[in-house]
């Protein structure tokens, strides 16, 4: 579904992103997991078209995304959930689920966007009960739900989460983590970046480990898990351990 | 009731350069501090028509030209700032403001001018609760309101409204939303030139216009549009009557030339006392950049 070769952008003379490569297959949740700096952030927004590309293809669909604006991409079927969920902070609960379906609004009208919404309410009953109140009062786990649930009014065939349990209790990111597992039953294809290494290698079908700008290591999430430098340097866990648990 | 009258007429027109602050301000997040110029190119415009054509054409047409104006600001100066800071943004539109008080000296020269009174002439008068005031006042008032209620409906029940004010709490979000910002910031840019056309036409019979009496018209605007609490054209509107009224009041106890200081100073008050306006929402104000 998504193709990604030798991909660099950056902003203006500073380079992130040094040629990265990856794909999604359709129904696939992909993490990407990395330090902080790795450029994670800086590869979703180039995909979203928020960072213009230097070089590089990104195939969506076998269309190229590289030269479309931000709403093209969204309107190709491609939406980004972005870092620190940025709702619409003085607008209502449900003026920000009707925004997110701005481009399909002109031709389904109305009762097309009502209807999702009320899917979007069976997803997150919290926001049914917040309808009216305006996002930025949100609690940050409530926020995370609202821009997910915004990025999904848009039908997106792909999403893109970045860091979405970025700040959030721990039983929060449980919830946001579960969530993104029923989305993935429906049938959505989810790329998603990650911190929590532990958490998103755990949801994933396959990985990708990106390091200063470059992709160091893939495989299937297992793999990955198994792994002793991921352990190592994205699980926490002690050379100690690694060793135990090999004897 | 004469002062409190006189009061809410040029409360009224404070209003109205008010709101024009508020369109742009609800989809950029900037103050266009070139607002004041739009009411007199419509005004000026207007009056240079209206000798070859019937008044209420040459008002619709200058308006529609104003609109247009506002759509070359955009396109030729805001299109261009990648980066829109506050600060950029306030210093090129004062920068615009100069160039189309500077255009407008070549056009139009240093003559005070006027469009002819809408229904009667300067001498007619209605009687409103034993005062005596001219039916344009009623022109201006009613124009405020219609402009207010026109709006509230817009932003509050469109999409189109509803996706300027997205692009206003978050450019980034909105265009991820499929959002296209910048035909928004166009889209706000020919409203408040359009509105403040048109107040400039109404207004133009009582207060006359010259090349640069926008300027004085935009600080007042300016001092309503944050008493009543920025991107609120409701509070904007009690706001601007409020002035207009304390500036009446104020010229029958101080003298004349104290009535600018005195709203200057009403609006430093704001500023350091409530800066989300009397009537903004602490709430919403907390959550807005500016």
């Amino acid at each position: 579904m998504l193709r990604i070769r030798n991909l660099e952008s950056g902003y203006g003379s500073l380079r992130v992103l040094k040629g990265i490569s990856l794909h999604v297959n359709s129904g696939e949740i992909v993490t990407i997991i990395g330090a902080n700096g790795a450029g994670k952030t800086t590869l979703l927004e180039t995909i979203a078209g928020v960072v213009a590309a230097s070089s590089g293809e990104i195939l969506f669909d076998g269309r190229d995304l590289v030269t479309l604006s931000p709403e093209r991409i969204v309107a190709a079927g491609c939406s980004l959930v972005p870092e620190g969920r940025q709702v619409f902070a003085p607008m209502t609960v449900r003026e920000n689920l009707v925004l997110g379906a701005y481009i399909r609004s002109g031709r389904e009208g109305k009762a097309a966007v009502a209807e999702d919404i009320d899917a979007i309410h069976r997803h997150f009953p919290i926001l049914k009960e917040r309808d009216g109140q305006l996002a930025g009062t949100l609690s940050g786990g409530e926020q995370q739900m609202l821009a997910i649930g915004r990025a999904l009014m848009a039908r997106p065939r792909l999403i893109m989460l970045d860091e979405p349990s970025m700040g959030l209790a721990p039983i929060i990111v449980r919830g946001i983590f579960e969530i993104i597992g029923r989305l993935r039953a429906e049938g959505n294809t989810i790329l998603l970046v990650e911190q929590n290494a532990m958490a998103s290698l755990g949801i994933a079908d396959r990985g990708y480990v990106m390091e200063t700008g470059q992709i160091v290591l893939e495989g299937t999430a297992r793999e990955l898990m198994e792994n002793h430098d991921v352990q190592r340097a994205y699980l926490g866990k002690e050379y100690r351990s690694i060793g135990e648990g090999r004897g | 009731m004469q002062y409190l009258l006189s009061g809410i007429t040029t409360g009224s027109i404070y209003a109205i350069v008010a709101i024009g602050f508020n369109i742009i301000y609800n989809t950029t997040g900037i103050i266009n501090f070139a607002q004041g110029e739009f009411l007199m190119l419509g005004g000026m415009i207007s009056i240079s028509l209206c000798s070859v054509m019937p008044l209420p054409l040459a008002i619709a047409l200058a308006v529609a030209v104003t609109a247009a104006v506002g759509y070359c600001i955009e396109l030729l100066f805001v299109r261009w700032i990648h980066n829109p800071t506050v600060l950029r943004m306030v210093v090129m539109t004062i920068g615009i403001s100069i160039l189309i008080r500077e255009i407008a000296l070549h056009v139009w020269d240093e003559k005070v001018r006027s469009l002819p009174y809408f229904t009667g002439n300067e001498v007619t008068s209605v009687s409103i609760l034993g005062a005596r005031i001219s039916p344009q006042i009623l022109w201006v008032l009613g124009t405020c309101a219609l402009i207010v209620v026109l709006l509230n409906l817009f932003y509050g029940r469109t999409l189109l409204g509803k996706a300027m004010r997205a692009c206003s709490a978050n450019r980034m979000a909105a265009s991820l939303c499929g959002i296209n910002a910048g035909r928004m910031v166009t889209v706000s840019f020919m409203l408040s030139a359009a509105i403040g056309a048109l107040a400039g036409c109404v207004i133009s019979p009582m207060t006359q216009t010259q090349y640069d009496c926008g300027t004085s018209l935009a600080i007042k605007g300016f001092t309503a549009a944050i008493f009543g609490g920025l991107g609120s054209s409701s509070g904007a509107v009690i706001a601007g009557l409020l002035i207009g009224v304390i500036e009446a009041v104020s010229i029958s106890v101080l003298p004349l030339a104290y009535k600018d200081a005195v709203t200057l100073t009403l609006l430093l008050l704001i500023l350091v006392v409530r800066p989300s306006g009397l009537f903004g929402s602490r709430e919403a104000g907390a959550l807005k950049e500016f």
